[in-house]
Parts: structure tokens; sequence; C-alpha cells
């Protein structure tokens, strides 16, 4: 059944000591290893430079504290509460509207930091955010000082994303503060992360986390984007088995204004945008890639972003080389290796 | 005479060597850990013979290193101990770290060690010893 609450785009790890059955949602690992499968939803927008990345974060409930780590491509200059519906008016544009909920503000506690570098911490609502820096080992064992208890597979995940860029953002419930807050069980809480970088780009693998080889899991990434993107994978290219694009076509004013309007979302220019909407729809074991991307429309996405190859030794290199470059490297000859360098934060190599 | 002594040592060591039985279970056996999975997979000893094992958890979250019989697994599976090491062949293994344990093989059959943490043994972790 689906649920049009925007859920948790990434998998959602117990925190501590679970006191109670953890009806969760997306990537939810109850300590007994059951899993409750919702849908998820996202929004990946990109213009001028910036990956605006909002998605929900559901509370689960049942006495246990539980958050998420999620792989990010670059350092996220801020991350803040998302807009109060905007994931429901994407959802509603492309199927019948539901119901949503809102949350409240409130100010929280902070986490501790070892071996992985702490960039950035916010707290919104009963959420602990923070964004680090390190390696698979260091993320990991922070997530273990910090109360995480990552499912068997992390190990390999975390090496599949830390081997790309290893920037990760947790997210932590506090129980106590959601009681404070009165959040119910499938309350969401949107957060908005701002990241720099030469394309947009969604983890995908990270939503099998702790799942089991054979569930299926289910999810919906929207992407707003100034021009018709390349997607990788995408229709006819890649590993796109259990993906497909629903939608992909010019934004309606309508949805524009919508989106505008809401909370924090004037970012948003006021030129036309291309929407698309992916689906997810795909077993578990056979998610083991992400989404790369080029927002332009006229290259390549790479496909090191899209963990369909493994990164180069010379890390970091370009994000995406365009078409252009390569029937003009064919065309003379040239056995020359040519970036683009689009600001100083991190890219995915070609 | 020197001489005479570094080849009575090289022949005494190839005796040594060569009076081994042949096959025979090693003392100490070096099992990594890496992405959840054991490695090696499958281990071979004598019955009769005391092994150390010395398992690497190369993995950046914690594991243990349990063995028994099937109904031994069973037990663990379904158990609430938070720490093994008191018990020879259980001992757990935090992240990152380097752990001993040191078992008897009394006779021929096949054994187990897993990991029992929640979801670990389903997810693989597991290996075969036979001892014959």
């Amino acid at each position: 059944m689906r649920r049009y609450l925007g859920a948790v785009v990434l998998a959602i790890l117990i925190v501590g000591t679970v006191a109670g059955p953890a009806s969760a949602c997306g990537g939810l690992v109850a300590a007994n290893g059951s899993i409750n499968l919702l849908r998820t939803a996202t929004l990946a927008a990109y213009h001028d430079g910036i990956e605006h990345y909002v998605t929900s974060f559901e509370f689960a409930g049942g006495g246990a504290e539980f958050g998420s780590i999620v792989p990010l491509p670059g350092i996220p200059s801020d991350v803040k509460r998302g807009g109060e519906w905007t994931l429901q008016r994407l959802q509603q544009e492309v199927a019948p509207p539901q119901r949503f909920s809102l949350d409240t503000a409130v100010a929280g506690a902070a986490v501790a930091q070892k071996g992985a570098e702490v960039l950035l911490e916010r707290t919104i609502d009963a959420l602990d955010i923070t964004v680090l820096k390190g390696g698979a080992d260091e993320v990991g064992i922070w997530a273990k000082e910090n109360g995480f208890r990552l499912p068997p597979d992390a190990p390999e995940v975390l090496d599949f994303y830390a081997s790309r860029s290893p920037i990760f953002m947790a997210a932590r419930f506090d129980i106590k503060r959601a009681a404070a807050l009165d959040q119910s069980v499938g309350d969401g809480t949107p957060i908005h992360v701002i990241i720099p970088t030469p394309n947009p780009w969604v983890p995908l693998r990270i939503l099998g986390l702790g799942r089991q080889p054979n569930e299926v899991i289910e999810a919906d990434v929207f992407l707003l984007t100034d021009e018709r993107p390349n997607l990788l994978p995408g229709p006819g290219v890649g590993a796109a088995d259990g993906i497909t694009i629903d939608r992909s076509e010019q934004a309606s004013d309508l949805l524009m204004s919508d989106l505008r309007s809401d909370k924090g979302m004037r970012w948003l220019p006021t030129t036309a945008m291309h929407f698309t909407y992916m689906k997810i729809d795909s077993r578990a074991a056979d998610l083991t890639h992400d989404l790369a991307i080029d927002a332009s429309g006229l290259g390549i996405p790479s496909r090191i972003a899209a963990g369909l190859a493994a990164p180069a030794e010379s890390w970091p290199v370009p994000e995406t080389v365009p078409l252009a470059l390569w029937i003009a490297i064919a065309a003379f000859g040239l056995g020359v290796m040519t970036f683009l360098v689009k600001g100083a934060t991190m890219r995915w190599p070609v | 005479m020197a001489r005479l002594t570094r080849v009575l040592a090289v022949g005494l060591l190839a005796l040594g060597v060569s009076c081994t039985p042949a096959g025979a279970a090693p003392s100490e056996v070096i099992v990594n850990i890496e992405h959840s999975r054991f490695d090696p997979g499958t281990i071979d000893v004598d019955a009769g013979t005391t092994v150390t094992f010395v398992v690497h958890n190369s993995d950046p979250i914690d594991h243990e290193f349990i063995i028994g019989d099937q109904a031994m697994q069973d037990i663990h599976e379904k158990g609430t101990e938070a720490h093994h090491g008191a018990r020879p062949g259980e001992i757990s293994v935090p992240a990152l770290s380097t752990r001993t344990t040191t078992y008897t093989f009394t006779g021929p059959g096949t054994l187990i060690y897993g990991c029992h943490l929640p979801s670990h043994y389903d997810y693989g972790m597991r290996g075969v010893l036979e001892i014959s």
C-alpha cells in the first residue's frame, strides 16, 4: 500500500536499545531484523550548481530511538527543515492526493564525534542531524559510538559509498523530544540538504541497507532540473531493472508556483524547470547502484557516480564529460584527458 | 666447524619438518572477517587437536565467532548474551579488532562457526569446520 507521507529515502537504523516493536518507515531495521516496508520519497532539485535534496524522516515510535545514515555527494553548505508539504505536493502531482502531516520545530541535543570529522550539526524537530567526513571505518565507528546499530551489510555498503565520497549525514530521532512534540508514528520531518555539487545525485543502494535480498524496495524520486537530464541508470541504459521513468516533462506553472510557495522553497527559480518522476520498485538484491544525473542534458552521467564502476585511483576527478567533448576527442584523435571543473566541491570520477 | 654446525642445523630442521604428520591440523588458524563474511569459509582440522583461532575483524561493526554444532548455533541465535569470551570457542570480536580463542576438537564430525548478532547469521556469517 502506498503511503503518501514523505518517508525517509534512506536506510534507517535502530539506535541504542530497542524497547519495543519498531514499526517503521523505509529501511528501518527492527531489533529482530523484521522490517516494515513503506514507499519512500525524495526530491533532488538542481539549479545554479546547487543540489537541493529534500527528504523526510518518518517517526517510527515504538519506544525505540532510531536514525539513518545518508551518503552525500559533497559537503552541504546547510541542512535545514524542509518545506512543510513539498514532497506531498510532488506526490500529488503524480497521484491522487492523500493525507499529510505537519510538524512543529524544537531545539535539541547534538552528538559527539570521534574518528570521523563532524562537519555540521543541526537539530530539526526531534531529529539530530550530523554531517560527517570519513571513510567507511571511521563513519562506522562513529555510528557505533553514537548508538547506531548497523546491520551486517553496513560495512560493504559504507565501503561502496566512502570509496566515492567521504561525506555522510547521520540523522537520529530523539524519542524524548518526539514525545514532547507529540509526534505520532508516521509523522514525517522534512529535511532540506543544500549541496554545492557539479551535478545532482541520488543514493539508491542505501535503500536496501538492512533488507533481505528478496524484499522489495519502493521509492519515488522526483527531479527538478533546468534542462531535461540524462540519467544513469536510465531508460535502456545501465542496470535499470526495477526503475521506471513515469514522468519526464516540463514542470507545470502550477506545480512550480505551489512548490515555491512552501516554506523554505523560494530558492526555486521562476523560470521553467524539467520535472522527472522516477519509480523504484526493485528487489533489494538488485538495487546495487545509485542514480547519476547529468543536469545539463548534454553530458553522460558518471558510471562511477551511479556505482556501476569502481573509482579510479586519480579520484577526485570531474563529474561528467560532455558528449561534445567525447566527440571532439574522437574526431581529433587526442589522447588527452580533459576535466571539467566547476568549483571546489567533491566530484565523482568519470 | 661453523659450516658443519649450520649443515647439521639445517638437516635437523628438515628432519623435523619431515617428521610432522602429513595433513596435521595447524595449531593456529587465522580467520578474517570483512563485509560480514568469514574467510575462510571452511576450515579442516584433525580430531584430537587443539586449535587457536585468531580472528581479525576488519569491519567497523562488532562480530562474534562462535563454534558449535547446529543445535548450539540455534541456541546462540536466540540467546541474549551480550558478550562472549569465557567459554572456549566463543568470542566477541569488536569492530576493527583481533581476538583469539582456543578450542579442542574431540572427535570427527562437522561443526559450524558463526556470528549471532542480530541478523548476522542469516546474512551469511557462518562457516564450516570439518573435523577428520
